[in-house]
């Protein structure tokens, strides 16, 4: 559904993202991981067609995300990890906002819209400027405006950051439901236990390249790691030694 | 426990600042050279002014060093006044709403530290400009009177605690204000009120008309002037002090006695100040983290606005919509009509005033002339409006274009979104302003048409170019929307639009000229192939100054990059 191919982005002399090339099938609920700067965000980005790519191209449903944006951007649904949304607009508004980008209106948006204000309990807030939301409020709000036109394809950058526990473990709920029907979710994520739970597939970053990818047990066989732990992969990936002797530091009374 | 200094506090404002410069100096000399030019004719322009005011003065035996002190004094307590109110919308940032602040106020900063940092951060972002500005007033009275070269350091040693007493008043004020209302409140509260007494000194000053001092009998009225105004001369002004002791130094018999109740004072009102801060900050910082509820049904722009828009797809209507909407829940924009509202009143009131057709009968060449460079300074006014309200249009965009870039919607949409709901209400006052002034001017059904066409095909050009440059020259970290219009971007809009103004002007002239001949001379006004030509070729200019700034201004929007 999702296909990088050489996938590559520059900032100057800086490669953030380096010739990554990776396929992400239909009806998969797909995981990157990786340290702080390994490139996540800005592969993400490229996908949702913000970032122009330096080399490579992204193809969604088989439609080159820059070449035919239009089209391939029907398809996709961007969950960005900073919720900046128009304040002076209310939940609601902003809402039918989105759908309209999308070219829908009518009926069947308003009945999509009360929905998923209801479900993430929103329908209260709904005729208030975003002004007056709270950060998991706007998490929730840009969730559901990913939803309103019901893509095929949803990227998210870290959907957990800011979610109380109930919101958490609904959105996991709504994610699976939504991969189950055949849809596909690229999800980057800082929550190891998250990943391995929810995730059919993983792929670990380090300095903008793919340093492994597939199920866990294709990655524990990559590594040649036995019957471990995510965690335990992550660290062994993205060389965990320097995080390790950190907590020994803050563990230290001195 | 050791507290950290205060230029410890204050460093990442002065780090960012010094980083600031350097960017804009990796920027490029033109940039630079650009700015200069600018500000240097500004201040050689206030100098020469004042300059000769002065001279003049200088000229008036006993009168004359009394009126300079006097407009010193008038122009020190219109400063003041200026710098309590922005210090008090600046100490609303500054002090209640500022990103930093979660950071200082969880930190082990004491209370006093904090207050001096944040006050002196609300007086340099507050103060810089007038500060600017008084530098070639005071350089005016001191070239005139002769006042050497220790002038500058004791000016400096005036203006200094000038500036520090509106910054407690106006940081002392805002306390209070955030005590009672929400801060999100107090600031819609603020620029209203702000640009309500704004406008309401350029409509006096206006209404005033100084331009009689320049009469021969102007010197009765400049007492008159002075009269009406009714300068405060009240011995507890510290613009009076600054006043007494500006001049008393010019006069070569300094008086100590001014700079000691400006110091002191100072200090005193810095410890009130602080004292003040101690007892309100804490709970004031609480109440300036609730926001503003407000509950909005949104119906009234749907079922007006969205009704008429119907016809048009569900994207650019939905654009359309959501741009009207952000536009007026947000004082800090809607309410910068009120200035529009002053500026064109003050417009139209010159115009009335002119005196065209009062008394003897003034010649036809006259009137067509100044109905004819009528065009090119209602092209400045609605330059100067597009600057504020289109030119921003794209920066305002900036934090949202994750969604704009991820969603299907193309931006050739987004850029006519934006293009007509700048460009429509622009229209509509472009040509009541031509239409009026014309009738006031009593012109010519041929000048009517032809001012009307030009400022409708000027129109769309400085649109078109408002919102290209906008896009060329983006602020997207900018919160404040009235911020933009005034970076370096606004500044080449601004002489672009003058060039574009300048070049329809003298082309049309071509052919205005053939016609007022023709009158003239007493023959008959004949369109000819040459006056076609001239109205082809200012078409041509319109035309270009549209479509290549909107082409230009989506390739930029293309490589965008968030």
């Amino acid at each position: 559904m999702i296909r990088l191919e050489n996938l590559t982005k520059l900032y100057g002399s800086f490669v953030a993202v380096d010739d990554i090339t990776l396929d992400i099938p239909k009806g998969v609920l797909y995981g990157v991981l990786g340290p702080n700067g390994a490139g996540k965000t800005t592969t993400l980005r490229m996908i949702a067609g913000i970032l122009r790519p330096s080399d490579g191209r992204v193809l969604v449903g088989g439609d080159d995300i820059h070449k035919t944006p239009l089209v391939a951007k029907q398809r996709l649904g961007f969950i960005p990890d900073r919720p900046f949304v128009y304040e002076k607009l209310t939940g609601s508004e902003f809402l039918r906002f989105v759908a309209g980008l999308y070219g829908q209106e009518g009926e069947i948006i308003d009945r999509r819209m009360a929905e998923l204000l209801e479900v993430f309990e929103l329908t209260s807030w709904k005729d208030e400027l975003i002004e007056a939301y709270s950060h998991g409020m706007r998490q929730k709000i840009i969730i559901s405006s990913a939803l309103i036109h019901r893509p095929e394809v949803i990227v998210v950058d870290e959907p957990m950051v800011g979610l109380d526990p109930k919101a958490a473990r609904l959105l996991k709920d709504i994610f699976r439901q939504f991969v189950s029907r055949g849809n596909t979710i690229l999800m980057s994520t800082h929550t190891l236990e998250v990943a391995e739970a929810m995730c059919d597939r993983i792929a670990i970053m380090q300095h903008g390249k793919i340093a492994a990818s597939g199920t866990m047990a294709d990655l524990r066989q990559q590594t040649a790691s036995g019957d471990v732990g995510l965690e335990e992969l992550f660290l062994k990936l993205t060389g965990g030694v320097h995080e390790r002797e950190l907590a020994a530091t803050l563990g230290d009374p001195r | 426990m050791k507290q950290p200094s205060l230029t410890h506090v204050l460093q990442p404002k002065w780090r960012t600042a010094l980083q600031r410069l350097r960017e804009e100096r990796a920027g490029g000399g033109a940039k630079l050279a650009i700015l200069s030019f600018v500000g240097l004719g500004f201040w050689a322009a206030v100098f020469g002014i004042l300059y000769f005011v002065l001279k003049y003065f200088r000229g008036v035996e006993e009168l004359g060093p009394l009126l300079a002190g006097k407009l010193l004094g008038l122009m020190l307590l219109s400063f003041i006044s200026i710098l309590i109110l922005s210090n008090v919308i600046t100490a609303l940032s500054s002090f209640f709403l500022a990103k930093d602040l979660d950071l200082l106020v969880s930190a082990p900063v004491d209370w006093l530290r904090l207050y001096l940092a944040k006050l002196g951060e609300t007086l340099v972002h507050s103060s810089w400009m007038v500060a600017l500005m008084a530098v070639p007033i005071l350089a005016a009275y001191g070239a005139i009177y002769h006042g050497g070269v220790l002038f500058p350091l004791y000016a400096v040693l005036v203006i200094l605690p000038l500036l520090v007493l509106p910054a407690v008043i106006g940081s002392a004020l805002t306390l209070i204000l955030v005590n009672i209302f929400p801060a999100r409140r107090t600031r819609d509260l603020l620029s209203l009120i702000a640009l309500g007494a704004a406008g309401g000194v350029i409509m006096l000053f206006r209404i005033i008309r100084p331009e009689r001092l320049a009469r021969p009998e102007g010197f009765r009225n400049l007492l008159d002037f002075i009269a009406v105004l009714r300068t405060p001369t009240s011995p507890f002004l510290p613009s009076e002090w600054a006043t007494n002791g500006i001049m008393s130094y010019l006069r070569h018999a300094p008086d100590p006695l001014p700079l000691v109740l400006l110091w002191s004072t100072a200090a005193g009102f810095v410890a009130l100040g602080a004292i003040l801060h101690a007892a309100l900050f804490a709970q004031g910082f609480t109440k300036a983290q609730e926001g503003a509820e407000r509950f909005i049904r949104g119906g009234l722009w749907r079922w007006t606005v969205g009704r008429l828009l119907y016809p048009l797809p569900v994207a650019k209507r939905e654009f359309v919509l959501k741009d009207i909407k952000l536009f007026f829940r947000d004082t800090t924009q809607w309410s910068q009509l009120i200035l529009l509202a002053v500026l064109v009143v003050v417009y139209i009131f010159n115009i009335k005033a002119l005196p065209l057709h009062r008394g003897e009968q003034v010649g036809f060449y006259q009137v067509t002339l100044v109905s004819f460079l009528n065009l090119g300074l209602a092209g400045f006014v609605l330059a100067s409006i597009a600057a504020r309200f289109i030119f921003p249009a794209v920066s305002l965009e900036g934090r949202q274009m994750w969604l704009l870039r991820s969603s299907p919607l193309d931006l050739r949409a987004l850029l006519w979104s934006k293009y007509w709901v700048g460009t429509t209400p622009l229209l509509v006052l472009g040509m009541l302003l031509t239409g009026l002034t014309n009738v006031l001017l009593k012109v010519s059904p041929f000048m009517m048409a032809v001012s009307m066409t030009t400022m409708f095909a000027l129109t769309l050009a400085i649109s078109a170019m408002a919102l290209g440059f906008g896009a060329v020259y983006p602020q997207f970290e900018t919160e404040n929307a009235a911020q933009i219009p005034t970076s370096f971007g606004g500044l080449v809009f601004m002489m672009a639009t003058v060039a574009l103004l300048g070049a329809v002007i003298v082309v049309l002239w071509q052919a205005v000229y053939q016609y007022v001949r023709a009158v003239y001379d007493g023959r008959p006004v004949v369109v000819d192939s040459w006056m076609v030509m001239w109205f082809t070729a200012a078409a041509v200019i319109c035309a270009a100054a549209t479509v290549i700034p909107l082409v230009v201004g989506l390739r930029r929007m293309e490589q965008f990059e968030f």
